[in-house]
């Protein structure tokens, strides 16, 4: 016991003077949580806010130009900037180059009548189907010239499809109320009241958004609940950059050499250093939940709750931290040099992380990645915090997760036992 | 008759993915008390065959007694018997003396209160008091041989192995380590010391081994090795037994 407390003390002290290391431990999960939560949560609120700049050329001068806009206004994503009628595609483009809107939309000229004769070629189809006009001729309006939706480069794709969403269901508004015009006025041989029309577009059956949780809570998860958990997991596993240069830097300057001649067992060394880091890990896990709690409210940002069960925290980020620890002395132990430790270390975590879904939601991957995804440890931490952050489980909800980490981690301590008894370190 | 400290006897090694061997059939004694330097030109094997001594290497073919106990059974109670002092230095630059001798002191197998004995007593030794505190990676190269040499005998091992302490030091720190192993020696410690300063080797050494190519080519006292090839010093008896040409 008195090996091992030595050995803890001696990598502790070795931990705290490298001021450079202490720095990408500590500073990196803070900086990646506070960055990414802030961006995601602008692009959130930029949803939810109205704040997309749209620019709005109606050409139209019919009634449903006008009322295209107004469904426009109505989904709530964008704020509109009117572009003069006058002004030409390549104008409005420029305007975009200049960032004056990432998006525009260009109502054609006749978009009114267009749009009316193909209410009314719909409204005819249904009469007939229904057996109620057969005599009349159904005009082909397939070459109604359409919406123009432009858009800059940078705007992603998933961002481009949620506004053509937003817009064809506005468009769909539009259309919908022409096309029952149309049935009032054959049925009825006289226009459609504005009161009767309002009360049939108005009465829209209400989407009731409730979150799947395992507490029974009706929370709706926020920008920190998903990123804070996510990048404290990424935190973790970059320890490798610290944690296996010094397992190279310890070969290297043969102090390993030294320590096979002493009548100690090297696994004492590699016990107090999981142990050291692990509890390093569990500190950069404190730090960033604590910044998620008291400094995200403060800059804006939402706060970080943390969920009802604090044991199943503690515990899953003590198994994420082992995991984590294994798998940065597995890469000491196999590098030759620092420069390797480094840079197999870092491009492994990034590889990981994507794969692990905390870049791209693990639901989005292909199929082909699902098996690859539930290789990486990454994903079954994060898959863990998120039963617990997200979904308001406790500790017995995670354990189908916890279960193949613990695998992984036990996977990769005998990789590294082989690998210390192929180069006869132990 | 002394004892032999060290016993080779047919040793035969070979490194993996090698087709030939460093030793066949070699054999070789240190006797308890000796003072022994094991001298030869670079590739010549003296660093392979102390590796060997150490169990850094498991050889393939004989054996290697350490006071009678055989270094190939690995077991960790043999290494208490021994002192290594690498020529690389061998411990945590980020660390203070004090500090290192903690850690490898506990590791050596002392309790804490022989740490702190043995601590006191080495850096007084070693010249090191006044920077018991200091981080090593801000002493020069002669005090961080001190300390590579302080951690080697932290534990009053009955055998020392050596491999070019004193290299790259000045005269003082050469002239210290030099007293200091001498001591060591009275108090009944087997050195066992490779160099290639042969000038500091005829100072320290009471008997000699010539390795070449992995063969043992000359073994006595120095002064009867020198009386038997008609020379007058280390260095010309190496010349005229190991030959002129460059060594790889």
């Amino acid at each position: 016991m008195f090996k091992l407390w030595s050995t803890i003390l001696k990598d502790i002290r070795i931990l705290t003077r490298d001021k450079l290391g202490l720095v990408f431990m500590f500073v990196m999960p803070i900086v990646l949580a506070i960055v990414i939560t802030a961006v995601q949560n602008s692009t959130f609120e930029m949803l939810n806010t109205n704040t997309v700049p749209m620019l709005m050329c109606n050409r139209d001068t019919g009634e449903a130009g006008r009322q295209m806009e107004a469904a426009i206004v109505k989904v709530g994503m964008f704020k509109l900037k009117q572009v003069e009628v006058g002004q030409t595609d390549k104008q409005i483009s420029d305007r975009m180059h200049a960032k004056d809107a990432v998006i525009a939309i260009i109502i054609p000229e006749d978009f009114t009548q267009k749009l009316k004769q193909k209410a009314e070629e719909t409204a005819k189809k249904a009469l007939k189907n229904f057996g109620m006009q057969t005599d009349s001729v159904i005009v082909d309006t397939s070459a109604v010239q359409p919406l123009t939706l432009l858009y800059h480069p940078v705007l992603q794709e998933s961002f481009r499809h949620s506004i053509n969403g937003a817009l064809k269901s506005a468009l769909q508004v539009v259309q919908n109320k022409e096309i029952l015009k149309s049935l009032y006025f054959a049925l009825n041989d006289k226009a459609m009241p504005d009161s009767f029309e309002n009360e049939l577009m108005s009465n829209q059956v209400a989407i009731n958004e409730v979150p799947v949780s395992r507490d029974g809570s009706r929370n709706i998860p926020n920008a920190s609940q998903h990123n804070v958990p996510a990048w404290t997991v990424f935190a973790m596993f970059f320890i490798v950059i610290s944690l296996g240069g010094s397992v190279v830097r310890e070969k290297l300057n043969g102090s390993f050499i030294r320590l096979k001649t002493l009548p100690t067992n090297y696994i004492v060394a590699l016990i107090s250093k999981q142990l050291s880091y692990l509890f390093v890990t569990f500190i950069q896990a404190l730090v960033v939940f604590s910044i998620g709690i008291w400094l995200f409210p403060i800059m804006g940002l939402p706060k970080l709750d943390l969920p009802a069960d604090i044991t199943g925290v503690v515990v899953v980020t003590l198994i994420c931290g082992w995991c984590a620890v294994s798998y940065a002395i597995m890469i000491g132990v196999f590098a030759k040099t620092q420069e390797q430790a480094n840079g197999i270390g870092a491009v492994s975590i990034v590889l990981m992380a994507a794969v692990g879904g905390l870049l791209v939601p693990s639901f989005a991957m292909p199929a082909s990645f699902q098996i690859v995804m539930k290789m990486s440890p990454l994903h079954w931490c994060l898959e863990a915090y998120y039963g617990l952050f997200l979904e308001g489980g406790k500790f017995k909800d995670v354990l189908l997760n916890i279960i193949p980490l613990l695998g992984i981690t036990l996977a990769i301590q005998l990789i590294t036992i082989y690998g210390l008894k192929r180069k006869n370190l132990i | 008759m002394s004892n032999a400290a060290v016993r080779i006897t047919n040793l035969g090694f070979t490194y993996p993915r090698e087709s030939t061997s460093c030793f066949s059939n070699l054999n070789l004694d240190v006797l308890e008390g000796e003072r022994f330097g094991l001298f030869g030109p670079n590739g010549a094997g003296k660093t392979t065959l102390m590796n060997c001594m150490t169990g850094l290497l498991l050889y393939q073919q004989g054996s290697i007694q350490l006071l009678g106990n055989e270094i190939a059974h690995h077991k960790k109670s043999i290494n208490k018997l021994f002192g290594f002092v690498p020529q690389d230095f061998s411990f945590y630059q980020e660390l203070s003396p004090v500090e290192n001798l903690a850690f490898f002191g506990a590791w050596s197998g002392l309790n804490k209160a022989e740490i702190k004995n043995k601590t006191t007593e080495l850096l007084e030794v070693m010249g090191l008091t006044d920077v018991r505190n200091k981080k090593v990676e801000e002493f020069s190269g002669g005090m961080k041989r001190r300390v590579n040499l302080a951690i080697g005998v932290i534990h009053n091992p009955k055998i020392l192995f050596l491999d070019e302490p004193t290299v790259g030091v000045d005269v003082h720190t050469r002239h210290a380590i030099i007293s200091y192993l001498k001591k060591l020696n009275e108090e009944g410690t087997t050195l066992v010391y490779t160099s290639h300063q042969l000038s500091e080797a005829e100072d320290l050494c009471n008997k000699v081994a010539l390795i070449d190519d992995g063969k043992i080519i000359a073994h006595d006292t120095l002064q009867q090795l020198m009386h038997d090839h008609k020379e007058e010093g280390l260095e010309g008896l190496f010349i005229n037994l190991t030959g002129k040409s460059y060594r790889n």
